[in-house]
C-alpha cells in the first residue's frame, strides 16, 4: 500500500502538484464522472492574492479608485493579522483558471486542487445559470477589451471625466442585469419577412387616416401620451445605455462594459450556498478516496480535515463573532444530507423525498447542480434533518411590534414554513429591492421615473438621494423614484 | 489536463495605480488627516508612515439597498430553547435582524473610520504638498568628490561577474558562422556531387566515390572542431566613473535657551525644525545641521544637547548670530552649499543687542542665505527683537517671520512660510 502513496513531506513542489492533480483529476473524472473545464493552476504570491481581491478576483479589470479601496482595506487587515487570505481564487472561464497561494502546505494545495479545479469548475460548467449568463470561454478576452477600452477613454476624455461615469455606473451595477433571456436576434430573412408586416401595417393606418380627416388637435382632449417604456424595464444600466439621450457613444459603451461584467457575476450572487457547497463536497469526497486508494498518508488525512471542518464551522447565533449562516456550512450538509437520503433512506425521506430516495445519489447530485439556484435547491432540497441538526429557527422582525417573534422551528409542524423563509431569504428578488423604470416623459422634460415596489413594506435605505444623483448623471435629465406598496398606492420617494 | 504556471515572480504591485487613484480622490480628506496627525504625533516619529482614518461614509460607495423597517423574516442556525410562538426583545445593535442587508463588502466597518496606513513618502508628499522651498537651487555641480557607476557599453576585458552572457554567446554564434562558412559551401558541393554519383549507379566502394567520403568526413571534423565558445567572443559590461552632481544644504538651527524659553517651548521650536528639516531632506541630497543655542553667549552643541539641556541666564541674540557668521565662513562656502536657517526664540533680548543683530543680519547673513526663517514663540506682546528683524523683513525678501501661540499653529504657520509663492 505504501508505494503508492505520493508524498510525506508537507512542502509541495511542481512535480508533486502535477502528482496530485493527476490522480484527483483521475478520481474526478472516472470514478464520479465530473465535466469539468481545462485547469490553469497559477502559483502566486500573498501579495499577489491581495491583488486579485481588490479586483473583484478578477484575473485583469479596469482601473478604479473603488478598487483601491478595496485593496488597502484588504492589506491592512492582512498585515494585522486580521483576516487570513482565502487559501484560493477560482475564475470562471475556459480554461478555468485558479490561484493557489505558495504559502500552503502540500495537503493545503492538493485540497484546493480538489475545491476549486474539480469542485468550482465543474459547477462553473455544468449550472444552468452560468450557461445561461456567462460565456467562460470570453471573459478574459472581454476583460482585456475593457481595460484597454477604458483606458483609451481616459486618455481622450480625461480621467476624471471617466471615474465619475464609472462611480455612476457601479451605483447601479445591481440593477444592471438581465433576469430574463432577450430573445435571440432574428435571422435576416425572418427580419426582412416581419418588416415587410410591419410596412403593410403600417400601410393599412395610414390609409385608416386618410379615410376621416383627423380632429384638430390643442383643444386640450388629445388622448394623454402612452405610457413609454410599455412595459416597466428592470435592467436600468441597459435601458440608460440604449435611451439616455446625451449619452455620447463612448459612454454608452462603458455603461456596457459595467452591465456585462455585472452580469457575468450574477449567477454567482444566486448560488454562493450550492457553488460551496458542491465545491466542498467534492473536495471531501475526492482526497477521502485519495486516502481510501493510499495515495496520501493519515498525517496528510489529518491537516486536510483540520481544515476542512473549520471551513464549514457553523457558529450559533448567539455567539459574538456570528455573522450570518455559513454558505459553506449549509451547501455541505445538504450536499451530503442528499448523498445520506439516495443511500439510507429513512421513513422521513422517503416521505418528504418520495423521487430521490434509493436513486443513484451521483445522478441525483448532479441533476440538483445542474438545475437549482440556491432559492429553489433550498426550497426543493433541504431536509428536516439537516434543520434539526442545524437547529435552524425563523425569526420575524416586524416594525410595528415591539418584539421579534419566533415564526418558525425545527420541529414538524415548523419545517415548510422554516424551509420556505430561508428558501426567501436568498431569493436575489427579495434581498434586493426591486426598482424598475416606468416612465420616460418624451414631450415634456425628459425626466425618467423609476418605480420602488416595495416588499414587505421595506423602504430604501439611506442611500437613496446620492444614488439618484448617480443616476441622473447617466440620464441627463431629472430622475424621479417613486414607491408603490402592496396595496399599490404609489409615492414620491426621491427626485433629482 | 491541468496546466501548472508559476505566477510568483510576476509583478506584485498590480493595484498600485488604484491605490494611487483611491489616494488621490480622497486627497482632501487625507491632507486634514495628515495634519492633524503632525500636531499629534510624538517628535521622534514625525518620519515615519501614518494611519490615517477617513470616514467611512465620505468614500462610501452607494446603491440601492433596504433601509431598517418593514418586515423581515430571517433564519438563523443554534436555537436552544425557543419554540414557535415565543416572543423576544429585539437585540441590542441588531445582531439578530440585520443579516438581511448586504454585508459584504461595502465601505469600511459600519461607521467606523475608514483607517488604512500611508506609506512614508505619501505621508510626506500630502504633509508637503504645494510648498517650496524658497530660492532652491539644486544640483550644483560640486568639485570632484562625488562619482557614480554608469554602464557604457561593452568592452573586451573585464572582470568575470560582468560577463554580458547574451551578448558573448551572439558574437559566438557569429564567429562560428563565419569561421564555418568555407568549409560549409565547400561540403555542400561535395554532397551534391555525391549524390549525382550515387544516382548514375556507382557503387559505395568505388574510389570516386569514397574520395568523396573521405573529404566530407575531413570537413565535417573540421566544423565540428570549431569551440563553441571562445576566450576571443567574451563581452563584458563596461561601467565608467561619472562626477555626479549633488545638490547639498545646510541648515542652520538657531535657539535661545535662557531661562525663559520652557520645556514646552522647546519642543514647539523643535517640532519646526524637524518639519524644516524633512522638508529640506525631499529636496537635497545631502543636509547638514548645525544646531546653535544661545543665551548670552552662544554654543554650537550637538542635538541631544540642543534640545534638552537646561540652560539660564539673560539672552543676548547677536552672540548666536556672529557665532552663525563664523562657522559659515569657515565651512560653508555659499557658492557651495545652500543655505536655510531656522530661528526661534521667544521675543526676550537684550534692549541694546536687538539693532547688532538687525546689522549683522542685513550686512553678512542675509546675502549668504537662501531662506531664513524666523518664529517667536510667544504669547506676549512682541519686544524689540521682532521690530528690529521687521526691518530686516522690509530690506530682504527671503527673510520670514511668523509668530505661534501653541502646538496647533506649528504646521499652518510653516505652510504659510514656505507656500508655494506664485513666480
Amino acid at each position: 500500500m505504501t508505494h503508492r502513496m505520493i508524498s510525506e513531506s508537507s512542502e509541495w513542489s511542481f512535480p508533486l502538484l502535477e502528482r496530485f492533480d493527476r490522480e484527483i483529476g483521475r478520481i474526478a473524472d472516472e470514478v464520479y464522472g465530473l465535466d469539468t473545464y481545462a485547469n490553469q493552476i497559477e502559483v502566486i504570491a500573498s501579495e499577489q492574492m491581495i491583488d486579485a481581491y481588490s479586483s473583484v478576483g478578477l484575473p485583469i479589470n479596469y482601473h478604479h479608485w473603488s478598487f483601491g479601496k478595496q485593496f488597502v482595506a484588504s492589506e491592512q487587515n492582512y498585515r494585522r493579522g486580521q483576516m487570513g487570505l482565502a487559501y484560493e481564487i477560482v475564475i470562471n472561464s475556459d480554461p478555468c483558471i485558479a490561484y493557489l497561494m505558495e504559502e500552503n502546505t502540500l495537503p493545503m494545495q492538493a485540497l484546493v486542487i480538489a475545491h476549486a479545479c474539480y469542485g468550482h469548475n465543474s459547477f462553473f460548467k455544468g449550472n444552468y445559470l452560468f450557461r445561461t449568463w456567462t460565456s467562460a470561454d470570453a471573459i478574459i478576452d472581454y476583460l482585456v477589451f475593457a481595460r484597454k477600452y477604458i483606458a483609451q477613454c481616459e486618455e481622450r476624455y480625461g480621467q476624471e471625466e471617466v471615474e465619475l461615469l464609472l462611480d455612476s455606473c457601479h451605483a447601479l451595477m445591481n440593477h444592471g442585469v438581465d433576469r430574463y433571456k432577450r430573445p435571440a436576434p432574428l435571422s435576416l430573412a425572418k427580419e426582412r419577412e416581419r418588416q415587410e408586416q410591419r410596412e403593410a401595417y403600417l400601410q393599412s393606418q395610414v390609409n385608416d387616416l386618410w379615410r376621416t380627416l383627423p380632429l384638430a388637435d390643442g383643444d386640450g382632449n388629445g388622448e394623454p401620451e402612452p405610457r413609454w417604456p410599455a412595459d416597466p424595464q428592470e435592467n436600468i444600466l441597459y435601458f440608460i445605455e440604449k435611451n439616455a439621450p446625451l449619452l455620447e457613444p463612448w459612454q454608452r459603451e462603458v455603461v456596457r462594459i459595467v452591465r456585462r461584467i455585472s452580469q457575468y457575476f450574477y449567477p454567482q450572487r444566486q448560488t454562493q450556498v450550492m457553488n460551496e457547497g458542491w465545491a466542498t463536497f467534492w473536495h471531501y469526497t475526492l482526497l477521502n478516496r485519495l486516502y481510501d486508494e493510499g495515495f496520501v498518508s493519515d498525517g496528510f488525512m489529518m491537516e486536510v480535515l483540520q481544515s476542512h471542518t473549520s471551513v464549514i464551522f457553523q457558529p450559533p447565533f448567539d455567539v459574538p463573532y456570528y455573522g450570518g449562516i455559513n454558505p459553506y456550512a449549509l451547501g455541505f450538509a445538504m450536499m451530503c444530507d442528499i448523498r445520506r437520503i439516495c443511500e439510507a433512506p429513512t421513513a422521513e425521506d422517503r416521505e418528504w423525498f418520495p423521487d430521490i430516495a434509493g436513486q443513484d445519489w451521483l445522478k441525483v447530485l448532479d441533476f440538483a447542480m445542474r438545475n437549482f439556484k440556491d432559492e429553489s435547491f433550498i426550497a426543493q432540497f433541504l431536509s428536516p434533518r439537516v434543520m434539526r441538526e442545524m437547529r435552524f429557527f425563523a425569526v420575524n422582525d416586524d416594525d410595528r411590534e415591539e418584539t421579534l417573534e419566533i415564526s418558525a422551528i425545527h420541529e414538524e409542524a415548523g419545517y415548510l414554513a422554516l424551509r420556505q423563509a430561508l428558501a426567501d431569504q436568498y431569493n436575489l428578488g427579495s434581498r434586493e429591492p426591486n426598482i424598475q423604470v416606468v416612465n420616460v416623459d418624451r414631450r415634456g422634460d425628459r425626466s425618467l421615473t423609476l418605480r420602488h415596489s416595495r416588499y414587505n413594506r421595506r423602504p430604501l435605505g439611506d442611500s437613496v438621494e446620492e444614488v439618484l444623483r448617480h443616476v441622473r448623471r447617466l440620464w441627463g435629465f431629472d430622475v424621479r423614484l417613486e414607491a408603490v406598496d402592496e396595496q399599490g398606492r404609489v409615492q414620491l420617494v426621491g427626485e433629482a | 489536463m491541468s496546466h501548472f504556471i508559476d505566477r510568483r515572480l510576476n509583478g506584485k504591485n498590480k493595484s498600485a495605480v488604484n491605490r494611487q487613484r483611491f489616494l488621490h480622490r480622497y486627497k482632501s480628506q487625507l491632507k486634514r488627516a495628515v495634519a492633524d496627525s503632525v500636531n499629534r504625533r510624538s517628535i521622534t516619529d514625525i518620519a515615519s508612515g501614518e494611519k490615517v482614518g477617513i470616514p467611512s461614509k465620505d468614500i462610501s460607495e452607494p446603491v440601492f439597498h433596504h433601509g431598517a423597517g418593514g418586515t423581515r423574516e430571517t433564519v438563523h442556525p443554534g436555537n436552544k430553547e425557543f419554540v414557535t410562538g415565543d416572543r423576544i426583545q429585539r437585540p441590542e445593535g441588531g445582531a439578530g435582524g440585520g443579516a438581511g442587508q448586504g454585508r459584504a463588502g461595502r465601505g469600511g466597518k459600519g461607521e467606523d473610520d475608514f483607517v488604512f496606513e500611508l506609506s512614508k513618502d505619501e505621508f510626506l508628499d500630502l504633509l508637503f504638498e504645494d510648498l517650496a522651498l524658497p530660492n532652491l537651487v539644486r544640483n550644483q555641480l560640486v568639485g570632484a568628490t562625488e562619482f557614480k557607476y554608469t554602464r557604457a557599453g561593452y568592452t573586451t576585458a573585464g572582470a568575470p561577474n560582468n560577463i554580458d552572457v547574451p551578448r558573448s554567446l551572439k558574437g559566438a554564434i557569429a564567429r562560428r558562422t563565419a569561421l564555418g562558412a568555407p568549409y560549409r559551401g565547400r561540403l555542400r558541393a561535395l554532397e551534391a556531387e555525391l549524390a549525382a554519383l550515387l544516382a548514375e549507379g556507382l557503387h559505395e566502394t568505388d574510389p570516386r566515390v569514397q574520395a568523396l567520403r573521405e573529404e566530407i568526413d575531413r570537413l565535417k571534423t573540421r566544423l565540428a572542431a570549431l569551440p563553441f565558445i571562445d576566450s576571443f567572443d567574451l563581452r563584458y559590461q563596461s561601467y565608467v566613473k561619472q562626477p555626479e552632481p549633488t545638490s547639498k544644504a545646510v541648515m542652520l538651527c538657531i535657539m535661545d535657551v535662557s531661562g525663559s524659553m520652557d520645556q514646552v517651548r522647546k519642543n514647539l521650536a523643535k517640532r519646526f525644525f524637524i518639519l524644516l528639516y524633512l522638508f529640506l531632506q525631499r529636496n537635497y541630497d545631502r543636509i547638514d545641521l548645525v544646531f546653535i543655542r544661545h543665551h548670552t553667549v552662544a554654543q554650537e552643541v550637538d542635538e541631544d544637547e540642543f534640545f534638552y539641556s537646561r540652560e539660564t541666564g539673560g539672552t543676548v541674540v547677536s552672540s548666536a548670530l556672529n557665532l552663525a557668521y563664523d562657522i559659515l565662513r569657515e565651512r560653508y562656502d555659499s557658492s557651495v552649499w545652500n543655505i536655510y536657517a531656522a530661528q526661534a526664540s521667544d521675543g526676550d533680548n537684550w534692549d541694546s543687542d536687538s539693532a547688532i543683530c538687525r546689522d549683522i543680519l542685513n550686512e553678512h547673513l542675509m546675502p549668504l542665505m537662501r531662506y531664513y526663517a524666523y518664529v517667536e514663540i510667544t504669547p506676549r506682546q512682541h519686544q524689540s527683537l521682532w521690530y528690529a528683524f521687521q526691518e530686516v523683513r522690509a530690506q530682504h525678501e527671503h527673510f520670514a517671520m511668523q509668530e505661534i501661540g501653541g502646538i496647533e499653529d506649528i504646521y499652518p504657520v510653516f505652510r504659510e512660510l514656505f507656500k508655494r509663492q506664485e513666480a
